[in-house]
């Protein structure tokens, strides 16, 4: 056996590879620096925060970023566009089909050919984006319950979101990273007895979020910890361009499957739920709380509506075939173009641009909604006290795959 | 009021700050864009962002980059959009690729819309795009002794890190 030695320790190799923004030798008296991760169960991955305390007194913070970074911009330039899909369903991996949506959405349109896909993978594709919305915000509102001492509700939301995942392995053979929306099309038609399955999990689903607003929402010492927190205003939001549940927590009724009006969503029927301060102010932590709990009712409302056009109208034919638009080769004409729809974490962008002459584009950047909801978090959590930064961190469900791309 | 067609945005760009701050419009494209001259940048942005008429509100994606070193140039793209006029318009700087001592230089946008903050930062990080005015231009998603600008074409890595090989 060879003995080819991959790394040599030197002392040289243990310098910081980043600079602290907090000088210790200059702090005065009173000051402390903390430090929050990069490896802490309450960042919700791997981000780190230099936190300058005063007693237990946030004075600023400084989040860390970058310990994700697995170059999807780069990685897109060198891969032809159906190609990155897969990739794309690793910026959100808790919503994949949402992320996959918008990335194909914006590719038909570039190629021109959004108005030849049939209605029934229209259907389709909001059906399993919906559900995959559900689950999305199941482990935003499980995890947060879990950073603010209850331990319950993650484990009621992780048993929940399980049967998502079970449904969704079964339409496209993945529990969390699907690749199922093609450009054009679908991977697949959904599974023979998937509309019966889907629809008694809704039935099933029904009474469990009563219960879980009982145990989360409407208890007390949630309410508590959250009401009045972090108080986000809307002028602050919009100047931040943070979007999704965090900037409708806010009290702006600004949802883009309404805005954009994309998709099966125009034939739908479903309300945007906003932050009123009903128990503390507009904008707080409990309010962006409850807009993912009610918006998780309405994904309910869409879903079953989506099953009962695929069950009607738009039901299973024995030649329905998913990729029959599916272009031979995905080659736009050269064009720059900026492609945007509702994650459940926000508004998540892509722009391309393309040469025209080959299948690979020449740029392809990635507009994330957590990037920019976690650009928030330094001026939200200014002169609070420690444990409230846990609690605005976690209401801001942030996803470390999509910041760090 | 209602929505504003791109012709129109542009007219009233004109009004404010004259003819010479665009350098040329591109209205033919599926997305048109106003492609501003650098030094005008932030006075077009601040019109954009004031007039009650237009209301640019948000800063939705900043996106940098790079045309190769054939043609030399560096590209800053910026979309606005209105929330209340539900309208958008796309601003465009292009400026030379320069080198490691000499940035291409832009003014920053950080005073009008703090979105722009974090996404300067990561267009600094990946093209080495120096924003002037800038409060905390620092490398965001790579380490801050890393060297060279992973996004520009002609960007070779370097050998090893910290005593650990770069390239695989």
């Amino acid at each position: 056996m060879s003995s080819t030695v991959q790394y040599q320790y030197d002392p040289k190799h243990l310098k910081k590879s980043g600079e602290d923004f907090f000088d210790a030798s200059m702090l005065q008296k009173h000051e402390m620096v903390l430090n929050i991760g990069p490896q802490h169960p309450s960042t919700h991955g791997v981000l780190r925060l230099e936190v300058m305390t005063d007693g237990e007194i946030i004075r600023e913070v400084i989040p860390h970023l970058g310990y994700l970074h697995r170059c999807f911009e780069k990685h897109a330039e060198a891969l032809p566009y159906n190609q990155i899909i897969p990739f794309v369903d690793r910026l959100d991996y808790m919503a994949a089909m949402n992320s996959e949506h918008a990335y194909v959405m914006g590719l038909e349109r570039m190629l021109g050919i959004e108005n030849d896909i049939p209605k029934r993978i229209e259907y389709i594709r909001v059906l399993v984006a919906e559900l995959n919305r559900l689950a999305s915000h199941f482990v935003a509102i499980g995890t947060y319950g879990l950073d603010i001492g209850s331990f319950t509700p993650f484990l009621w939301m992780m048993r929940d979101r399980e049967y998502i995942n079970r449904l969704l392995e079964w339409v496209s053979g993945a529990r969390m990273l699907y690749n199922y929306i093609w450009v054009g099309g679908l991977f697949y038609d959904l599974p023979v007895g998937f509309e019966e399955q889907c629809q008694s999990f809704i039935t099933y689903l029904k009474p469990k979020m009563k219960e879980m607003q009982q145990l989360i929402t409407e208890n007390k010492i949630f309410i508590e910890r959250t009401a009045g927190v972090g108080v986000l205003p809307l002028d602050l939001a919009i100047n931040y361009g943070v979007s999704g549940p965090v900037l409708r927590g806010s009290g702006l009724r600004f949802d883009l499957r309404k805005v954009d009006a994309y998709s099966a969503y125009p034939e739908l029927e479903f309300d945007v739920p906003v932050g009123k301060g009903e128990m503390g102010k507009v904008g707080d932590c409990w309010d962006r709380t409850q807009v993912r709990v009610l918006e998780c009712d309405e994904s309910i409302r869409i879903i079953e509506q989506c099953l009962k056009q695929l069950t009607t109208d738009y039901k299973r034919t024995r030649d329905f075939n998913p990729q029959k638009v599916v272009p031979k080769k995905i080659r736009p004409k050269a064009m720059d173009f900026y492609a945007r729809a509702e994650n459940p974490k926000g508004e998540l962008g892509f722009f391309f641009r393309s040469s025209g002459n080959t299948d690979v584009p020449l740029r392809c950047k990635v507009r994330s909604c957590c990037f920019v909801n976690l650009s928030v978090l330094p001026a939200l959590s200014k002169n609070v006290m420690l444990s409230d930064l846990v609690a605005i961190l976690g209401s801001l469900d942030i996803v470390m795959g999509e910041i760090d791309r | 009021m209602s929505k504003q067609s791109f012709s129109d945005i542009v007219a009233i760009i004109k009004s404010h700050q004259g003819g010479e701050s665009i350098v040329s419009l591109k209205e033919d494209l599926k997305q048109p864009q106003a492609i501003i001259r650098t030094s005008q940048l932030e006075s077009v942005a601040r019109v954009l962002w004031e007039t009650p008429s237009l209301y640019f509100d948000t800063l939705s994606c900043l996106t940098a980059l790079d045309n190769g070193e054939k043609e030399g140039t560096i590209e800053v793209i910026y979309h606005l959009y209105s929330i209340p006029y539900e309208h958008s318009f796309i601003l465009k700087v292009v400026v030379p690729r320069g080198d490691e001592k000499n940035l291409p230089q832009v003014p920053s946008l950080c005073g009008i819309w703090k979105t722009a903050n974090w996404h300067e930062r990561e267009a600094f990080d990946m093209y080495g795009i120096h924003f002037t005015g800038h409060p905390d231009l620092r490398r965001i998603l790579l380490p801050s002794d890393w060297e060279g600008y992973p996004l520009r074409k002609d960007y070779k890595e370097q050998e090893t890190y910290h005593g650990i090989k770069v390239a695989y």
